[in-house]
C-alpha cells in the first residue's frame, strides 16, 4: 500500500511543478501535427509551381507579344504569332511529320510489346535474365541511339542499305524520303521503349486470374483465341495508360529527329521536322520567342485534345463491348 | 493362381486411367502457362536480346575502326583495334569538353536523384500517413500534373534562367528537375502500404517530433522504393537532352549535349563519334548489370515512362 502510494504521488507532484512546460510542449506537438504535413508537401508544390506550372502558363503571355531572345519583351501583338504560325506551311508539315512518326512508332511498338509480354508470361527458366534482356536498350540515351541508328540507316554506306543491296534490293533513301525517314526515326523510338512497354504489359498480364484461362480451355478456346478474348480485354486499363503516356511523350519528340542528320533542322526539305524541332528553330534559330511560345501552346493544346480523344475512343469501345 | 492373377491384373489396371488422363491435364496446364515453354519461346527471346544488343555492338565496331570503316562497301563484322585511340581522341577534342561533360552528368544526375528522393519521400509520407485538410484534392492535383507536358514551358524557363544569370550553368538543368510529381505519387503509394501506423504511433508515444519520426521511421521503411526511384531518376536525367541542349553552353555540356556537339563538328569522324557514344553509355550499362533486376521490378510495380 505505502509503496503504491508513493509511486502514485511522486509523478503528480512532478507534474504540478512542470505543468506549464507540459502544456507548452503539448501545444507544440499539436502544431507539429497540424502544420508539418503542409511543410512536407510544400517543397514539391512550390518548386513545381515555379519551374513547371508557371513557365507553362507564362508561355501564353509570351505568345501574345513580340519577344526576341536579345531585345526581350516587345509590343503586345494579340494573336499575330499564332496567325503567323498557322498560316505558314512549316507548322503543318511539322504536324504531319509528328503524327506520322508517332503512329508508325506507337502502333507496332504496342503490338510487339504485347507479343513479347505474352512470351515472357510463360513459365520461363531464368525469368529475370530474359526480362533484363528486353529492357537493355532503355539505358541507352536517345541521343546515343540516334547516332547509332542514323549511321545504320545511312543513305550511301549504311549497314541496312548494304544488306538490302546484298539481297538485290535497291537502296532506300532513309534520309531523303519522307516516309522512310519516319520509319527510321520510329525504329529508334521503338528500339528504346518496346521492352519497357512489354514489362508494363507483362505486369498486367500476370494479374489476370488464371481461372479465366482454365474456363476458356474447357470451352475449347485455343491459345490465340484466349489471347484475344481474355488477355486483351483484361489489359484494357493498362493499354489505355500506355497509349496515353506514349502520346504525351511521342508528340513532343525532339532528340531523334534533331540528331538524325548533322544539321539538325529536320532534313533539307523538312522531311522529318517535328513540332518541337520547329519550336526550337523559331526560338533559338530565329530568336523569335513569341512565335516559339505560340507553337508550344499549340502543341500543348494538341496533346490535351489527343489525350481526350483517346479517352473518348476507349470509352466508346468499352461501352460497345 | 488365377485368383492372384486376377488380383494382380486388377491392381495394375487400376492406375491405368491416370496415364491416360495426365497428358490432357499437362496440356491444359501448358496452356495456362504452367508448363515450361518449348524452344520457340527461348528462340524468340534470344532473337529479341540479340536485336537489343546489336546496335551497341555495331557502335563498338565503328568506334574501334578508323575513318575509312564507315565508307566500306563490304561490312566488317569484327572490331578493329582503334577503340582506345578513338576514345582518347574524344577526350582530347577541343570543341567538345568531354571530361567536363562526364563530370557534369555525374553531378546533375546525382543531385537531381538525391533531391527528388528526399522531397518525394517527405511529401509521400505526408500524403500516405498524415491527416490534413485538402489532402485528397492535393494528391489528385499531383497525379494530374504527371500528365502535363511541362517540357513545353522551355521558352519562359529560358528567359527566367537568363535573367537569373543561370543560363549556361548546370544549375539551370538541376533546378527545374529537383521535384517530380511521379516521385511523390510513387512514394505515396509505397508508404501507404509499407509503413504501418503502429510504428508511427510508437515513435510519437516515445516523444519523437514528426520530422524525427519521418527521419528515423519513414525513411528506413521507404528505402526499397526510394532506391528504385533514385535509379529511374538517375537514368532519366543522364539521358535527358532537350532542356540541357537549350540552356547549356558549348564548353559546359552534359554527355548527351557533348555527343550532339561531336556529331555536328565540321569534319565528322564517325569512329570518334561512336567511341563517344560508347564512353557515355558504359556507366549506365554498368548500372544496368548491377541494378537491372531492380529496374525490371520497378517497372512491373508501376514506374511510368519518364
Amino acid at each position: 500500500m505505502t509503496m503504491t502510494d508513493t509511486g502514485l504521488s511522486a509523478p503528480i507532484v512532478q507534474k504540478q511543478r512542470s505543468v506549464r512546460r507540459v502544456a507548452f510542449s503539448q501545444k507544440l506537438s499539436r502544431w507539429d501535427l497540424k502544420l508539418s504535413p503542409y511543410l512536407y508537401i510544400s517543397p514539391f508544390f512550390v518548386l513545381f509551381a515555379i519551374t513547371g506550372l508557371f513557365p507553362l502558363l507564362y508561355t501564353a503571355w509570351v505568345s501574345v507579344h513580340e519577344w526576341n531572345l536579345i531585345g526581350g519583351q516587345g509590343d503586345f501583338v494579340g494573336v499575330d504569332n499564332f496567325a503567323f504560325v498557322l498560316s505558314n506551311p512549316p507548322f503543318w508539315i511539322a504536324l504531319r511529320n509528328t503524327f506520322s512518326i508517332f503512329l508508325i512508332s506507337a502502333v507496332p511498338q504496342i503490338a510487339f510489346a504485347l507479343l513479347i509480354a505474352a512470351v515472357l508470361d510463360r513459365n520461363l527458366r531464368a525469368k529475370t535474365f530474359w526480362r533484363m534482356g528486353v529492357l537493355l536498350p532503355y539505358v541507352v540515351a536517345p541521343v546515343a541511339v540516334t547516332l547509332i541508328f542514323s549511321n545504320m540507316f545511312g543513305d550511301q554506306y549504311g549497314l541496312i542499305n548494304n544488306l538490302l543491296g546484298d539481297l538485290g534490293i535497291a537502296p532506300i533513301g532513309w534520309h531523303s524520303d519522307v516516309l522512310a525517314s519516319h520509319v527510321a526515326i520510329a525504329t529508334m523510338v521503338n528500339f528504346r521503349w518496346t521492352g519497357y512497354t512489354a514489362l508494363i504489359l507483362l505486369a498486367a498480364m500476370q494479374a489476370v486470374p488464371r481461372d479465366y484461362y482454365e474456363a476458356a480451355m474447357i470451352d475449347g478456346a485455343g491459345i490465340v483465341r484466349q489471347f484475344f478474348s481474355i488477355t486483351i480485354p483484361q489489359l484494357r486499363p493498362t493499354l489505355i495508360f500506355v497509349i496515353v503516356t506514349s502520346t504525351i511523350g511521342g508528340l513532343q519528340i525532339f532528340d531523334e529527329p534533331r540528331l538524325y542528320d548533322q544539321v539538325g533542322q529536320g532534313g533539307a526539305n523538312s522531311q522529318w521536322m517535328t513540332i518541337t524541332i520547329y519550336l526550337y528553330n523559331l526560338g533559338w534559330g530565329q530568336l523569335n520567342f513569341g512565335r516559339a511560345a505560340a507553337v508550344a501552346w499549340l502543341l500543348f493544346l494538341i496533346i490535351i485534345l489527343v489525350g481526350l480523344l483517346n479517352v473518348a475512343i476507349t470509352r466508346t469501345i468499352a461501352k460497345a463491348s | 493362381m488365377t485368383g492372384s492373377g486376377l488380383l494382380e491384373r486388377r491392381t495394375t489396371k487400376r492406375p491405368e486411367p491416370h496415364p491416360v488422363r495426365s497428358p490432357a491435364r499437362r496440356r491444359r496446364r501448358g496452356l495456362v502457362n504452367g508448363q515450361r515453354p518449348g524452344w520457340k519461346a527461348y528462340g524468340f527471346l534470344t532473337a529479341i536480346m540479340l536485336g537489343s544488343m546489336f546496335p551497341l555492338y555495331w557502335s563498338f565496331l565503328i568506334g574501334s575502326g578508323d575513318a575509312s570503316t564507315i565508307t566500306r562497301q563490304d561490312i566488317v563484322w569484327w572490331p578493329g583495334g582503334n577503340f582506345i585511340d578513338n576514345a582518347l581522341a574524344v577526350l582530347a577534342d577541343d570543341s567538345v569538353n568531354f571530361w567536363r561533360a562526364i563530370g557534369n552528368s555525374i553531378l546533375v544526375s546525382s543531385v537531381v536523384s538525391a533531391s527528388v528522393v528526399l522531397f518525394s519521400t517527405l511529401a509521400g509520407f505526408a500524403f500516405a500517413k498524415l491527416r490534413f485538410r485538402g489532402r485528397n484534392g492535393l494528391l489528385i492535383f499531383v497525379i494530374a500534373t504527371m500528365a502535363v507536358p511541362t517540357q513545353l514551358g522551355v521558352v519562359p524557363l529560358f528567359i527566367a534562367m537568363s535573367q537569373l544569370q543561370l543560363a549556361g550553368s548546370v544549375w539551370a538543368v538541376i533546378l527545374p528537375a529537383i521535384v517530380s510529381a511521379f516521385g511523390v505519387f510513387w512514394m505515396t503509394q509505397y508508404l501507404s502500404q509499407a509503413l504501418p501506423y503502429e510504428l508511427i504511433e510508437a515513435a510519437r508515444v516515445d516523444g519523437a517530433s514528426l520530422i524525427r519520426t519521418f527521419w528515423s521511421v519513414a525513411m528506413p521503411a521507404a528505402r526499397p522504393a526510394a532506391a528504385m526511384l533514385a535509379l529511374f531518376i538517375f537514368i532519366a536525367t543522364w539521358t535527358n537532352f532537350f532542356w540541357p541542349f537549350i540552356v547549356l553552353d558549348r564548353q559546359n555540356p552534359t554527355l548527351p549535349v557533348a555527343l550532339s556537339l561531336l556529331q555536328s563538328n565540321y569534319f565528322v569522324d564517325y569512329s570518334v563519334v561512336m567511341a563517344g557514344v560508347i564512353l557515355s553509355t558504359v556507366p549506365l550499362l554498368i548500372l544496368f548489370v548491377v541494378a537491372g533486376r531492380h529496374l525490371v521490378s520497378g517497372i512491373m510495380q508501376g514506374a511510368i515512362k519518364g
